[in-house]
């Protein structure tokens, strides 16, 4: 911001004013005014979705467009993150609560087994709820067992798997072998992320879907469900 | 080290705030390969996979002249692949340092992760991070304090690993011996 501009008072933004704001102070990564925007919008009586996905998905969707174009980098894109964040904190429960709350999904997702590195999952994760999924976090470090396990509680339309590492990236053929050999695999699109792969590694562990980033990832998990924009 | 084991021998480096971008080190590479490869029988790269999510094996498949250090990462050939193993067997969350990341902690990490300008990401990429292992290439006490210093900024706890050059030694003690050797075969 130039100095010349004036200190903005988000509540004496009207909605579309204030919802465009939002969408800036998202992309510049400013948590307490994208939280404070989110509050003024439920107490004016906005729907928790429409909250949701007019100002902080359509804000983050701007920001994982300049991501992919070169022109935001991994730090501005997870402190955006972290203030769209921020509003999903106040929204979680009253979407949870809600009588419309009509899942487009489940997605049950984790870090594979030996890596640690979970920021790239924690996007695909916060955009994938701002669509609309229901999401099984399995956290890091997952081995094929707790994703067995979550299979077979959950009852997922779609298993996600990341990686950072070039160590780890093969572990994900190992849960798809496994998939298969169970019978599971014909029935559950498997989904690929993680800075070191591409299309190629993705087909060659048979994965259903390689995400290039977030953005894309929650984007193709929606067409997998058939609710594609 | 390069001198000591050949004269004949040209380095040529990448920038090492490629590691922090690693979608730029097989482009980088091949720029320099390139430009070198008819001209040297024998060529070390001297990167692990780094990220590249194998595309620099991928890479050197069309230079024949060319192998890197075996492994995933370059800092492990330091403390022995078999050892590197054995540390992060131990504890997942183990950040590494080597005397040059200490040195430019600053620059690579702290700016490079843009952790100078929004701090709070400390607590985003180093959530799962118990602790910071400095391989030591050299006994330095400046360097260990600000290794110390970085493992505090960084909120992890601090432990010391003298590694000396370790297996990075002997592939370019091995590399100057191939490289003697073309040289005195090319005089037969």
């Amino acid at each position: 911001m130039s100095d010349q501009d004036e200190e903005i008072i988000l509540k004496d933004l009207d909605d579309t004013e204030l919802v465009a704001q939002m969408m800036d102070d998202l992309y510049d990564g400013m948590i307490p005014e994208v939280t404070e925007g989110t509050q003024i919008l439920l107490d004016r009586g906005w729907d928790a979705n429409m909250v949701l996905n007019d100002a902080l998905v359509e804000g983050m969707r701007i920001v994982g467009v300049d991501f992919r174009d070169g022109i935001l980098f991994v730090p501005e894109v997870l402190q955006s993150a972290n203030a769209m964040k921020g509003g999903m904190n106040l929204l979680r429960p009253i979407l949870a609560a809600s009588e419309n709350n009509s899942s487009v999904g489940k997605y049950v997702i984790g870090t594979v087994k030996g890596d640690i590195h979970d920021i790239g999952k924690n996007l695909v994760g916060m955009m994938l709820e701002g669509a609309g999924f229901e999401v099984i976090d399995l956290g890091i470090n997952t081995p094929v067992e707790e994703y067995l396990a979550a299979i077979d509680e959950h009852e997922p339309n779609i298993l996600g798997m990341s990686a950072l590492l070039t160590t780890t990236m093969p572990y994900m053929g190992v849960v798809i072998e496994e998939l298969d050999k169970r019978g599971i695999l014909k029935e559950l699109p498997v989904m690929v992320g993680g800075a070191p792969l591409n299309q190629e590694f993705a087909d060659a562990i048979n994965a259903h879907t390689y995400g290039r980033d977030a953005a894309m990832s929650s984007e193709l998990a929606k067409a997998i469900m058939g609710k594609n924009r | 080290m390069l001198g000591q084991v050949s004269q004949e021998a040209e380095l040529k480096c990448l920038p090492a705030g490629y590691h922090n971008h690693p979608e730029k080190i097989v482009p980088g590479l091949k720029a320099i390969l390139d430009e070198c490869a008819a001209r040297y029988n024998t060529i070390l790269i001297g990167y692990g996979d780094c990220g590249t999510g194998g595309g620099l094996d991928r890479l050197l498949k069309s230079y024949p002249n060319a192998t890197r250090l075996p492994g995933a990462h370059c800092y492990a050939f330091y403390s022995g692949l078999n050892n590197f193993d054995h540390m992060m067997e131990a504890e997942l969350g183990t950040f590494f340092l080597t005397d040059y990341l200490v040195r430019h902690f600053e620059t690579l990490i702290i700016k490079g992760m843009g952790i100078d300008r929004y701090p709070n990401l400390i607590d985003t990429y180093f959530e799962h991070y118990k602790k910071l292992t400095y391989l030591a290439q050299t006994e330095d006490e400046d360097l260990q304090v600000q290794a110390q210093e970085a493992a505090h900024k960084l909120g992890l706890s601090y432990n010391y690993h003298f590694t000396g050059y370790g297996e990075l030694e002997a592939a370019i003690t091995s590399f100057g011996l191939e490289v003697k050797n073309q040289e005195s075969m090319s005089h037969v």
